[in-house]
Formats: structure tokens, C-alpha cells, sequence
């Protein structure tokens, strides 16, 4: 499935965010993936060193173009080249997909909460997409916590994505914006309480990000009453 | 293809390597090393207390179950070893300590089948072959760095087989079952390598 090295090439690069970036890169003979799915990247330095990391991909479907977010971590080696230094038209290798149990299909028709933290957006934007592409009425909700406003990928296209079966929740930890009608805080079991679809409504739960926020978001679905077996979880810092 | 062949036909990132770490020989290929101890699971984080643990081990000569005082009572071992994850960080010199596996199947009266599905709270689980459980390669694991294990890595059980890729050091282990053929487990249907040797680089399908 996850075959051999493929060439890919940087067709589209911006900063959405002040501490990452968003690739759009071209791989020829790319078969494809489901919404969630990871992608293997290969860096090769001039005189052969090599370094190779995974990263969820935001896009969904047979299109060969592919869209990956980075976040720069402070000590990395790879992140800061891909947020910093890499331009359009150079390349690198990529293989997958990866992983099949982090996956939203369109034929699945149940309710679906997503809950992302930070850079853990990105496997669930491609959800979000392959929902709006596929015509699906399956109602989802999304709640994203960050930062504050301006740390949040995807900020405009999930607004457009808003609607009477697709509901956004923002979440702000440390700097809400002006008038917002709640204090900038970490989600608690009030707040998934109140903005999660109740354990009722049998969701299918979606949770991508940092290790801390994952653990605790899924400890208190479980407490709500979700059924462990439900909720899916992906956590990065790896 | 010779070197030089596949230096011309490699794809270079132009300008990449400044930040290039040092080649570590106890690094499988591909993987880079961590101070932390990142988490990787599929679902939430089972609750589970030594009280309440069990594990059964099932061969083709019945059933044995442990709880939490039978595991105390087995020989245990001080283990330091390097573990490997899929995602790609490794963490070298980890103290575990546990009972060998050996001990474990010797309880249940050995068995001459090729494999187990090792089952956990939680649901998950995972395919190793006999032969790479016993001969002093995998543990029950119930302390890491002097310390009860964290309850999302694993507690109060879980298993390392850590010349494997670490998806195969299942966490809350409950049980083993020995099978006549090398059935997969979660993540070897969902993407990952039936047997996944990291020097190999057995990561995907």
C-alpha cells in the first residue's frame, strides 16, 4: 500500500499561521488517500545525508496535489527547513498513504464529532473536505482549540464550511478575541458538555493533538458516557 | 544500481541539511531520537487497577490467568534496551522491569504453535510470533525508569518485545492467545507490518 518513494514538488507554500506552514506539493503517481491519512516525507541533503518524517495530510481523494501543515518546533531539524527555508519548485519524496483506522469515509453516515488541538487540525480539515466534496449530509461538528486567533489553520474555509449540519466551535487557551462570550481557557468536562454531541447521539469522535490535550479530551468523553470503542485518537509530539 | 547511480537520480532538497544531527549507529534507518516519551494509541486510555488486572494466557493445552500477585511472584527482570516507534523516534536506554515471557508461556505448559494475538483493555491488539517472545526478548512490563508505568503507556501491564516496532509493545495487556497461524492484529490490518523489524525498516504493508 505504502509502495515506493515518489518525487514530490512544492506548487503552493504560505504561512496561515505565525509558527507554521502550509505545503501544497505535486506527487507524481500519488494513488490517492482517505481523509486522515499520514504521509512519509524524505529530505536529501546535497552530499546524501537524509531525514524523514511523517505528517498527517489536510486533502483527501485521487488528486496527486497535496496539502500537509508543519508546525516549527523550536530544537527541530526537518520542521524549521519545511517552514523556513523550502520554496516553490524544490522537492523532496514522499510514500504512503498511512494508516487506515484514522480515516473518515463518505459512506459513513452517523453523526461525527471532531475535536483538534492546534496542528491537530490537519487529518480532520481533510474530513471536513471530503464531507463537503462527497455531499454528504452526515451531521459533524468540529471543536478547535488554539491558542488564540491567529494560530488557527483552515480558519476561513471552516468558516465556509459552517452550516445547519456542520457546527464550529472555537476554543481559545491563552487569548480570546475581543467581546468573545467565554474566558480563554483549556477545555474541561463542562465545555465538552456543552459542546460535544451527547454520548446519545452515538457519535463517531475524531481527536487529533498534542498528547496532554488528546489524553484529556478522551478521558472526558469516556467520563461523559461515549463509548471508548468511538472515539478515535491521534496524538502527535511524536 | 551502483552509488553513483543513485546519487544522479537522487531528489535533493536544495539547501536542506544544515541542522543535520549526527549519525547514531544504534538508530534503525530512518529514525531520529527523542528525550520524551511520545504516546501513540488509537483510542482513549483505559482504566485499569493492579487489583482488577487480570491476564489469561491461552495455548493449545488450555488456560492459565494471572492477576496482579502472580506476576509479583514470577522471576523479574531488570531490562535496558532501545524502543523504536513506526512514527519514527526512537529512545535509547530505557530501564523497564518485568517478567520475561518466557516464564509466562511456561506457566501456561509451553506450547508449540507460531504466534500469539496479544489482547488488551481497550480492544487493542497485536500479532507476535512465538519465537520472538521467548529466549529472553519480551516482558511483561510493569515499572519504566524506577516508576510504575503512566496510565497512557500502558498501566499496570503492558508488554515490550522491543527489538520490534514498539505498536507491538502493546499497552494494558490482558491476555495472550497462541494461534496456529500468524493472524494480524489492529494495526497490522489497519496499515502496519505483519512482523515490523525496525532495522529493517518494516513499517507499512
Amino acid at each position: 500500500m505504502s509502495g515506493d518513494w515518489l518525487p514530490a514538488t512544492v506548487i503552493d507554500a504560505d504561512w496561515p499561521i505565525p509558527t507554521g506552514r502550509s505545503l501544497w506539493v505535486r506527487v507524481d503517481g500519488w494513488p490517492g488517500n482517505l481523509a486522515g491519512q499520514h504521509v512519509d516525507v524524505r529530505l536529501t541533503a546535497e552530499d546524501g545525508y537524509r531525514a524523514e518524517r511523517s505528517y498527517s495530510i489536510s486533502t483527501h481523494g485521487p488528486s496527486p496535489v497535496l496539502e500537509f501543515a508543519v508546525d516549527e518546533l523550536p530544537d527541530g531539524e526537518v520542521s524549521p527547513y519545511l517552514v523556513h527555508d523550502i520554496e516553490v519548485g524544490d522537492r523532496f519524496e514522499v510514500r504512503g498513504p498511512v494508516g487506515r483506522y484514522f480515516v473518515w469515509e463518505p459512506a459513513q453516515t452517523g453523526p461525527v464529532q471532531l475535536i483538534a488541538g492546534g496542528s491537530g487540525i490537519v487529518p480532520l480539515m481533510a474530513m471536513a473536505r471530503a464531507r463537503r466534496d462527497s455531499g454528504s449530509d452526515a451531521p459533524f461538528k468540529l471543536l478547535y482549540s488554539v491558542r488564540g486567533e491567529p494560530y488557527a489553520y483552515f480558519a476561513e474555509e471552516l468558516e465556509q464550511l459552517r452550516g445547519e449540519t456542520f457546527g464550529i466551535d472555537w476554543v481559545y487557551t491563552k487569548r480570546a478575541p475581543e467581546g468573545w462570550h467565554r474566558p480563554p481557557g483549556r477545555i474541561d468536562r463542562e465545555l465538552l458538555e456543552q459542546l460535544v454531541i451527547p454520548a446519545a447521539e452515538q457519535p463517531s469522535v475524531y481527536i487529533c493533538g498534542p498528547t496532554p490535550f488528546v489524553e484529556a479530551a478522551a478521558n472526558l468523553l469516556v467520563d461523559l458516557g461515549h463509548d471508548p470503542a468511538r472515539i478515535r485518537t491521534e496524538r502527535f509530539g511524536g | 544500481m551502483t552509488i553513483s547511480e543513485e546519487r544522479r537520480t537522487m531528489i535533493v532538497s536544495r539547501g536542506f541539511g544544515e541542522r543535520r544531527r549526527e549519525p547514531d549507529p544504534s538508530l534503525p534507518p530512518g529514525q531520529r531520537t527523542t528525550e520524551d516519551f511520545p504516546v501513540m494509541s488509537a483510542g482513549p486510555t483505559p482504566v485499569v487497577s493492579p487489583a482488577d488486572w487480570r491476564f489469561s494466557i491461552a495455548t493449545e493445552r488450555g488456560t492459565a490467568e494471572w492477576g496482579w500477585d502472580d506476576l509479583m511472584a514470577q522471576p523479574i527482570d531488570d531490562v535496558t534496551t532501545d524502543i523504536h516507534c513506526v512514527t519514527r523516534w526512537s529512545k535509547l536506554g530505557t530501564r523497564w522491569r518485568g517478567v520475561s515471557l518466557d516464564h509466562v508461556l511456561a506457566a501456561a505448559g509451553g506450547t508449540e504453535q507460531v504466534s500469539a494475538m496479544i489482547d488488551c483493555y481497550g480492544d487493542y491488539t497485536t500479532n507476535v510470533p512465538i519465537a520472538d517472545l521467548v529466549g529472553g526478548k519480551a516482558w511483561l512490563a510493569f515499572e519504566f525508569e524506577g516508576e510504575p508505568l503512566e496510565p497512557e503507556h500502558g498501566f499496570p501491564v503492558r508488554l515490550i518485545v522491543p527489538h520490534l516496532y514498539f505498536w507491538k509493545s502493546a499497552k494494558w495487556v490482558r491476555g495472550l492467545r497462541t494461534q496456529a497461524v500468524d493472524e494480524p492484529g489492529f494495526w497490522e490490518v489497519n496499515g502496519y507490518h505483519q512482523y515490523g523489524d525496525p532495522w529493517r525498516e518494516q513499517r507499512y504493508w
